[in-house]
């Protein structure tokens, strides 16, 4: 393994500068991972229906069989992040629908600041496991949306429950938080926890 | 093995005063900085450790206020894990590397120089929050070691920032003095010493190295998402901004678990060096020791969502994770059975390098079987957070990793100062530890199984005794911990003279050189058959 030289000198800064090399983009590679498991991650949730993430973009329904035998209730939250100074409503609380059959209702969003707003809505199914079978045809959680100070906006989301939804599955939850876009978020939210901050010396 | 050491007193020169250690790039010195420093972390820890036993040896408020005592834990935890059991590991690799594979120092000396000056550094960082909460200037990292997003994002103190910064810099250390052990472990093997002929202990360093190197960095991420999140407005862990807190666990414990067997391995080569000496028997099962070693960090990475089964995970990921882990157990029992196939006939004389090892085989083998129990889904959804994780995971860390560090300090200790330390003190350290670390952890498991959380202040009354005996037991151990100190010091200071091969059964390298070792330790490669 080691010539006769080498039995006289033990220093191999060659050999050193080679295997640093090595271990540093080994590093390097790993830092890059820990970030690469972000996307990865949201990729996974998706591909699999994890989570709770009922994907962004519109879903491509093959004709719908309806199955008129049974009744899925989906009861509607519509929440705020703490830095969003909107009123944000589902127009009715809950639905009962049968597996395949397209359904839109309506949320209402106003923004009660004094500034004109974006926000951008977050969807969430509960169960988690419920996800995969909620296509959303339609919905306003696609796009950003801006209002001027004091407007409203009714806001329609067309879905469809999947009529594969497993047997004990009776109820599900759709979820949507509001968020600032842009800026704004950053602003408001580190004066948020600066309150937040205070509150906890209390 | 023939070695042959030459005297050379003019090579010796040490830099006198403060500058030797400053600017040491002597693989002994910075062994020694290594030590001491973890020694000096593990009062501070252990100083932390004890106000909680105190607050929790009876239900009700009484020291410190519920804000007070998350920061304990979270600084506990934190001191522990990356400011004594990583520094000791690595004082001890850098003084026992060299000496085992025949080599005059480290590969990269004023690297290890930097890697250990970023230590004081970091923990400078991480105490000073401390201090500044007792100062009453706004709390210290209180979000628990683990610290989870958004406890550590959104609702974390205004120190997490001294926290990440601290971590940023461990994190430096701990891959540099990777680097350094790898390219020892390459480059600088005695001729002769393939890589099967490596002592056990420079083995699993070489494969914790390569832990390091994959993990530490991953660590760095994940606390820099965190600095982002807080200040420049990401939302790698926020559901409103599209991020999700959960994935913050994900990349946590995918370095986490890599990193808690980054706190064992070296613990398994150092007992699987000293249970053959005492036993005056080679190892037995010498490459399946290492394959095993091997696997344990293959398996490391793909089992971290056993930390998780609470959190929602569909039903094929829990049993995923719970098969992998209960897989982790076959190697680590060949590892055990092999410590035990050694022992077995052997000529067993029990000095307390020994006394350490047995009671790590038998102690941290009870820490495995709670962490079989900890992996089985169903039962989990019972014991997570609560305190049967806290007694099994400080089984495998205090009588495991912990007792492996005392034992390789006794064992080594001759070889390091020339001296022989005093047996009797070592006798009353190890038996004073070993019964408090019991009666401080044991009952743990039974408030656990009955359901007392982790990481609270009070507790419900019919706690009480076994809170009690725990709080005892805790007092024991933190104190016994002196004796440790004091033999250490006196050990440095003088004694009985060691021989060359301080024991009579120990084999190796570091053991046909004088003792004390020479300051550089081969200076002429011993040929090794």
């Amino acid at each position: 393994m080691h010539s006769e030289e080498n039995h006289k000198q033990y220093n191999q800064p060659a050999n050193n500068r080679l295997v640093i090399r090595k271990l540093l983009l080994l590093v390097a590679i790993m830092f890059s991972f820990g970030y690469a498991l972000v996307p990865l991650y949201d990729v996974f949730c998706d591909i699999t229906g994890l989570n709770g993430k009922t994907g962004d973009r519109v879903s491509l329904v093959k004709k719908p069989v309806v199955d008129l035998n049974r009744k899925v209730r989906v009861t509607f939250l519509a929440s705020l992040n703490a830095s969003m100074p909107w009123e944000f409503k589902p127009q009715m609380s809950y639905i009962d629908v049968h597996p395949g059959e397209p359904t839109t209702i309506n949320y209402i969003a106003r923004n009660t600041s004094k500034n004109p707003m974006t926000g951008q809505a977050v969807p969430s199914v509960a169960p988690g496991l419920a996800a995969a079978y909620f296509q959303k045809t339609e919905c306003f959680c696609f796009t950003e949306q801006a209002l001027k100070p004091g407007e409203e906006k009714v806001m329609p989301v067309t879905f469809i429950v999947d009529s594969q939804l497993p047997q004990q599955m009776n109820e599900l939850i759709l979820s949507y938080t509001f968020f600032t876009s842009h800026e704004k978020t950053k602003n408001l939210s580190s004066s948020q926890s600066l309150s937040l901050n205070q509150d906890h010396k209390l | 093995m023939n070695a042959v050491i030459e005297e050379h007193h003019d090579h010796d020169h040490k830099p006198s005063g403060l500058g030797r250690w400053l600017f040491s790039t002597n693989h002994k010195d910075i062994g020694s900085m290594y030590l001491w420093f973890a020694f000096t972390m593990f009062f501070v820890g252990g100083a932390l450790a004890l106000i909680i036993r105190a607050e929790l040896f009876q239900p009700g408020m009484q020291i410190v206020e519920p804000e007070f005592f998350n920061q304990l834990t979270t600084l506990h935890g934190l001191i522990m894990v990356f400011g004594v059991i990583m520094p000791a590991f690595v004082g001890l690799a850098n003084w026992q590397l060299p000496m085992m594979i025949g080599a005059p120092d480290m590969a990269l000396p004023r690297m290890n120089n930097w890697s250990f000056w970023l230590l004081p550094a970091a923990f400078g960082l991480l105490l000073a929050s401390l201090a500044m909460s007792i100062m009453g200037m706004g709390s210290a990292p209180n979000f628990g070691w683990t610290f989870y997003a958004p406890l550590s994002t959104t609702y974390g103190p205004d120190s997490t920032d001294y926290f990440i910064f601290s971590v940023h810099l461990m994190g430096i250390s701990s891959v540099m003095g990777a680097i350094n052990v790898i390219a020892t472990i390459m480059n600088m093997r005695a001729p002769g010493m393939n890589y099967m002929k490596m002592p056990i202990f420079v083995w699993t360093w070489f494969i914790t190295a390569y832990l390091l190197i994959a993990v530490m960095p991953v660590l760095a991420g994940a606390v820099t998402m965190m600095l982002t999140d807080r200040h420049f407005g990401t939302s790698f862990f926020n559901a409103a901004g599209g991020g999700d807190p959960v994935m913050f666990q994900h990349i946590f414990w995918f370095f986490g678990h890599p990193e808690v067997y980054i706190m064992i391995l070296p613990a398994f080569g150092i007992i699987s060096q000293i249970v053959p000496t005492f036993s005056r028997k080679p190892l037995f099962g010498y490459s399946s020791m290492v394959y095993a070693t091997a696997s344990i960090a293959f398996l490391s990475f793909i089992v971290w969502a056993h930390h998780m089964f609470t959190t929602g995970m569909p039903v094929a990921g829990e049993l995923f994770f719970m098969y992998s882990t209960m897989l982790i157990a076959v190697p680590t029992g060949v590892k055990v059975f092999n410590w035990i196939s050694t022992m077995w006939r052997g000529a067993l004389t029990f000095e307390t390098p020994m006394l350490f090892a047995v009671a790590f085989i038998f102690l941290f083998t009870m820490g495995g079987f709670t962490g079989l129990m900890l992996c089985i889904v169903p039962a989990d959804f019972q014991y997570h957070d609560t305190y049967f994780v806290v007694a099994h995971f400080h089984y495998v860390l205090v009588t495991g990793a912990a007792f492996s560090i005392m034992a390789a300090v006794y064992y080594w200790l001759p070889k390091w100062t020339g001296n022989m330390y005093d047996e009797t003190l070592g006798k009353w350290h190890f038996w004073l530890t070993c019964i408090s670390a019991n009666v401080l952890f044991f009952p743990m498991h039974f408030v656990g199984l009955a359901g007392m959380p982790r990481r609270i202040p009070d507790y419900a009354l019919q706690f009480a005794e076994f809170n009690q005996m725990a709080s005892v037991g805790a007092f024991v151990f933190g104190f016994s911990q002196l004796i440790f100190l004091y033999v250490v010091i006196k050990c440095v200071r003088g004694g009985q003279k060691a021989t060359t091969e301080v024991w009579e059964g120990a084999k190796g390298l570091e053991f046909e050189l004088p003792s004390p070792a020479p300051f550089h330790s081969y200076t002429t490669p011993p040929q090794v058959k």
